[in-house]
């Protein structure tokens, strides 16, 4: 009895702890920058549009394709429980390759290698929603990228990105995102630039998006030349951004104005 | 079938106001823009969204090409008798979609 109040006072002190380690963390998710009425739609799983998307997600979940006849399901049972705090560590080196990649690009391998079945489309509503369905299963978890020298090497060079100044504007990532984030840019709000949410439903997009898209958008607005699809930079930033919000809780999938 | 997430309460006491909430996955592609090989993009949209309370309507909108994709509506109601809900979705392309709710009067 007296180990249990001591294992119970214990965890007050430790989540206590936890309330004070977040008051105190100067990092701000673009959930905290929205207004109320935005948190409230994206609170609401039966008003946030990304809920569209995990409802078809969890349906391609258990839907038997490829050569191989397999769903999702067949090998990974349970999304609640398999693919729970998956999305939280992505990207990360996955076997068989030996190279950090995203979690899209995860999926896609499993859907070419165990299900025999192409790829889905790279940022295709299918894959979109699919990565919805997964990532929604970490939904509160902290962002815990994996140690790992590959990654490491990757998540360096994505700091390198996002300090070097580039385009027409002459800006880098953190000209807005570190140095003026929190003020205005015309009437919106710089965010901090942690992909908490992703992916996300963009009202402006009137559609899911991918942390990818949100980066192609940045780019054409400093007015640098977007980086050509698939290359290594969108995802090395990734990686660097992910490490970054590292401890930070998914709210993923998250509505931004 | 279309992806549609509802939100209404199962219960409700007799004349009580009942809020229901209703979202749909659907283009709503307006018919002004051009596509990447130029041309309009034709029109398709839902053009009509409607509630009815055991058959008996309880609220009907039209929807406009302004409307943005994957529209939300919510509508209020007076909780009349136990029943079926029936939300229904019409547009373009042959468009149509159906949701039906249960819901206990006492």
């Amino acid at each position: 009895m007296i180990r249990l109040r001591l294992a119970v006072a214990l965890a007050g002190v430790f989540c206590a702890s936890l309330a004070v380690a977040q008051a105190t963390d100067p990092r701000r998710s673009g959930y905290l920058e929205m207004g109320p009425a935005l948190q409230k739609m994206q609170d609401d799983d039966t008003a946030n549009p990304a809920m569209l998307f995990v409802q078809a997600g969890a349906a391609t979940w258990a839907e038997k394709v490829g050569t191989a006849g397999k769903s999702c399901a067949d090998c990974h049972g349970d999304a609640a429980v398999s693919m729970r705090g998956v999305a939280a560590r992505y990207p990360a080196v996955t076997p068989p390759l030996d190279r950090p990649v995203d979690l899209g690009r995860r999926i896609n391998l499993c859907r070419t290698t165990h299900q025999q079945a192409p790829a889905l489309e790279a940022e295709g509503n299918d894959l979109l929603a699919l990565s919805a369905f997964v990532t929604l299963q970490s939904r509160g978890l902290p962002i815990a990228p994996p140690e790992d020298s590959k990654l490491a090497a990757m998540q360096a060079q994505g700091a390198d990105l996002y300090k070097r100044r580039q385009g027409q504007l002459n800006l880098s990532c953190a000209s807005c995102h570190d140095d003026n984030a929190g003020r205005k840019l015309a009437g919106a709000t710089i965010p901090q630039a942690h992909p908490t949410g992703y992916p996300i439903y963009r009202l402006e997009w009137q559609a899911l998006g991918s942390l990818k898209r949100r980066l192609r958008n940045c780019l054409v607005g400093m007015r640098a030349e977007p980086w050509e699809e698939g290359a290594a930079e969108y995802l090395a930033l990734e990686a660097y951004l992910m490490d970054r919000a590292r401890g930070m809780p998914l709210d993923a999938p998250g509505v931004r104005p | 079938m279309a992806n549609v997430l509802v939100n209404a309460p199962k219960t409700a006491k007799k004349g009580d106001t009942v809020e229901i909430k209703a979202l749909i996955m659907h283009p709503m592609e307006t018919g002004f823009r051009p596509g990447a090989n130029g041309r309009i993009i034709p029109r398709n949209i839902v053009e009509e969204f409607s509630a009815t309370w055991n058959g008996r309507e309880v609220f009907r909108m039209k929807m406009s090409p302004a409307i943005a994709a994957n529209p939300f509506v919510s509508f209020f109601t007076a909780a009349t008798e136990s029943g079926t809900i029936v939300l229904r979705w019409s547009g373009d392309e042959g468009f149509v979609a159906e949701h039906r709710i249960a819901i206990t009067v006492t």
